[in-house]
């Protein structure tokens, strides 16, 4: 094990993929002389040269649309957006291209093709660049989307993510791109579609991913004092979605709260919420809750946008509430 | 169909007594107009409607106690009469009125689940109530193990919001009724259903005592001194102080007419204790469990004895106020606090206290701590009584002041310091003033 900050885990394992398969190349905006806008492709222009780092003109459509077709004809091209905020103008390509073309061309064509962009606010970005909009393509069958909120998930995701011979969004997150931990060292793959347990807990399940999870798992350390022991499952894996370890937990802990950056409609935690009903309905004993960014364009005042963004303080108050609600401790 | 939830009306408000219903089942409700009166930790404090609408059903009956968050009430979008609950004291809501009104903007208390639709604040999602509500709505893991045991549901109270059964209801029927376990053939419930074990309960009174139901007020003074009494390691420091002077001061300030207000001697030793707080900042502390704070303010506490417990209304900026204002504020708040109108600023902010038991002729005491606050001040009676002035007996007016200190925030040398100003203050009382 070695203790690194998430960047450096994303850029070893970027490095070490590139080292293993000489047909991985990047592509995207700044990565190769200004060496990426977040820093993770720091040196690898010039350990790779252009051949294998490209840098494009600012055309998300263009050079997505290059990256589906170079992974059509046997590259495998891993595509770095700025922020998933520019995904925008690429996602016809993503959408109607890359996680559909094995599906329409009878299994003739796969597109081993991997998006790495971070997602998340909190660092005043404003409304337009702070976004959450991987729903959109967890939405999509066709695609993979993972979620590391570790600097171990990040190398073992995003070397899964290079690997398969799928399309995958791999959505990473500006809050955590400092944060550190412990990677195991050598060869570590983490496989898709496997939410982890980050803590196990009795009375309560607390379900989270990327920056959200963090989130959890600290409250659930703090909850041990008074009592209350608190279950952490980080989905690390969107699409496709855990669903068996997400009810597994619940049958054992009867309540649920479910904690997201994004805005509330419509987002990951609706879709957890709809599982854990169906997949442990009668173990239920109050309402599944959900904490979730306020429904509104995410403000660039601090104040406004600390306001705006789910925080361990509401995500305590719903624990109590659920907890409550249940008599838990009479 | 929005709920009404008691509110958190102070910071250290956990539940709230509902002492009095201003409106009753049936009436209309607009925004804003007055609900009812809830009794907190320190004041009787009227609660404002924030949804428009029928009071439907009056959920917490007047002189019930309920945590922070609980349905006290449910109003309804309709016009038309209150509907009956099925069951007390927490009914469901009503079933006639039709799904929740679209839009309604959740009150930030309105953070629990509730009728309203979570589109606004956004911070936490929840869930909307049931648009027609069943008569007695169960969750379905109480519905399960109420099965696995053969209880039949129709029979149990919820303790839920609205009066959801949830399976604590149901085990505690299970022990209740003595049922044995699951049924044969029914499979056993799985590990996280095992009963909780219930702390012991309290034993009923027998005769000879009369059972005195806690007050929000006795109750959280019964909380607060038992936290500090355990966690706060106290001290006490006592030093007599000649009282000559400062009640001679007194006098000729209340014959000179210079004030409106008559100067009583806490007033005096509000100002005294903030003029010595402020050359001694180091006792103007409180414990923050892992660091001191050090108030940049001088804001002193005077505990309050009311009917059933104890509140201690503050006085801000001691420091930077006249006598005069000083004294007017305290009796302008001891009056407030004594009719339970202290507003929740009222008694907000202090970073010192004093306790004085003179005017009831008790000599000297210690007070317990005020927590988080560094220390407290206890005040004896002034006395006549002989004293050594050299080598002759005198006969001198004394007080009796005992500092309780918390031994993790202050030492013996820095409340000695601190105790030995206030004293030079009170023995040359012009330097109160000046």
């Amino acid at each position: 094990m070695t203790t690194v900050t998430y960047r450096q885990a994303l850029h070893d394992t970027l490095r070490a993929e590139m080292l293993r398969d000489e047909d991985i190349f990047l592509i995207g905006e700044e990565i190769g002389v200004f060496e990426g806008s977040y820093k993770i492709t720091a040196g690898l222009l010039a350990e790779f040269g252009p051949r294998r780092v490209r840098d494009t003109p600012i055309a998300e459509e263009g050079f997505t649309g290059m990256a589906i077709g170079a992974a059509m004809l046997g590259l495998r091209p891993v595509v770095e957006i700025m922020t998933i905020n520019f995904s925008l103008l690429a996602i016809d390509q993503i959408i109607n291209n890359a996680a559909k073309l094995r599906a329409v061309s009878g299994g003739q064509v796969r597109v081993p093709m991997v998006i790495r962009t971070p997602g998340g606010g909190g660092q005043q970005l404003s409304a337009t660049h702070s976004q959450n909009l991987e729903v959109f393509y967890a939405h999509v069958p066709g695609l993979k989307v993972v979620a590391p909120s570790t600097p171990a998930d990040a190398k073992g995701l995003l070397a899964s993510a290079i690997r398969d011979d799928d399309p995958v969004l791999v959505l990473e997150n500006l809050a955590l791109y400092n944060t550190r931990g412990e990677v195991p060292d050598g060869e570590h793959v983490t496989e898709i579609g496997q939410a982890g347990v980050l803590r196990e807990g009795s009375d309560i399940t607390l379900i989270g991913y990327s920056r959200a999870a963090v989130i959890a798992l600290g409250v659930a350390r703090r909850l041990e004092a008074d009592g209350i022991s608190a279950e952490v499952i980080d989905l690390r894996s969107l699409r496709p979605l855990d669903r068996d370890t997400i009810c597994a937990s619940v049958r054992k802990t009867s309540r649920a709260v479910i904690i997201e950056d994004d805005w509330l409609s419509y987002g990951i935690g609706a879709e957890v919420a709809a599982t854990v009903q169906e997949g442990a309905f009668d173990y239920l004993d109050a309402p599944v809750r959900r904490v979730a960014a306020a429904e509104v364009p995410l403000p660039y005042a601090k104040p406004l946008e600390l306001a705006a963004l789910p925080d361990a303080g509401a995500l305590t108050r719903v624990i109590q509430e659920t907890l409550r609600a249940t008599g838990f401790g009479r | 169909m929005p709920e009404v939830l008691m509110p958190r009306l102070s910071d250290t408000m956990v539940e709230g007594v509902l002492s009095q219903w201003l409106k009753h089942e049936g009436d209309q409700v607009a925004k804003g107009d007055l609900l009812a009166v809830i009794e907190t930790d320190k004041a009787a404090m009227e609660m404002e409607a924030y949804d428009e609408g029928v009071l439907s059903k009056i959920l917490v009956q007047e002189g019930q106690s309920v945590p922070i968050g609980t349905p006290i009430a449910v109003i309804g979008g309709g016009a038309g009469a209150p509907v009956t609950a099925e069951r007390g004291p927490a009914g469901p809501p009503s079933a006639s009125a039709a799904a929740g009104q679209p839009g309604t903007v959740p009150s930030p208390a309105a953070v629990a689940p509730s009728a309203a639709t979570p589109t606004q604040t956004g911070a936490a999602a929840t869930p909307a109530a049931a648009s027609a509500a069943q008569p007695g709505r169960t969750s379905p893991l109480a519905r399960r193990v109420a099965r696995e045991h053969g209880i039949d549901l129709a029979g149990l109270a919820g303790s839920g919001p609205g009066g959801r059964i949830v399976r604590a209801d149901v085990e505690d029927a299970v022990r209740r009724l003595g049922v044995a376990g699951p049924a044969p053939g029914v499979t056993a419930p799985p590990p996280g259903v095992t009963a909780p074990t219930l702390p012991a309960q309290p034993t009923t009174a027998s005769t000879d005592a009369d059972e005195v139901q806690l007050s929000a007020v006795r109750r959280i003074t019964a909380q607060r001194l038992t936290e500090s009494a355990r966690e706060a390691p106290h001290f006490y420091l006592t030093v007599e102080v000649n009282a000559d002077d400062l009640l001679a001061f007194r006098a000729q300030a209340n014959e000179s007419g210079a004030s409106d207000v008559r100067i009583s001697v806490t007033d005096l030793l509000i100002r005294a204790s903030a003029v010595a707080l402020a050359a001694h900042p180091e006792a103007n502390a409180s414990w923050a469990g892992d660091r001191i704070l050090r108030h940049r303010r001088v804001n002193i506490g005077i505990a309050v004895a009311v009917d059933d417990g104890l509140v201690v209304p503050v006085i801000c900026d001691a420091d930077n106020k006249t006598l005069t204002e000083i004294a007017r504020e305290a009796r302008e708040l001891t009056g407030r606090a004594r009719s339970r109108r202290l507003a929740p600023d009222d008694y907000a902010g202090g970073t010192f206290t004093i306790s004085n038991l003179g005017m009831y002729g008790i000599q000297q005491f210690t007070a317990v701590i005020n927590p988080p606050q560094a220390a407290i001040l206890a005040v004896g009676a002034a006395i006549r009584k002989p004293v050594v002035r050299g080598d002759q007996v005198a006969i001198a007016t004394t007080m009796a002041l005992t500092l309780s200190i918390d031994h993790r925030v202050l030492d013996g040398a820095t409340g000695a310091a601190f105790l030995g100003t206030l004293k030079t203050l009170i023995e040359s009382p012009l330097r109160i003033v000046l």
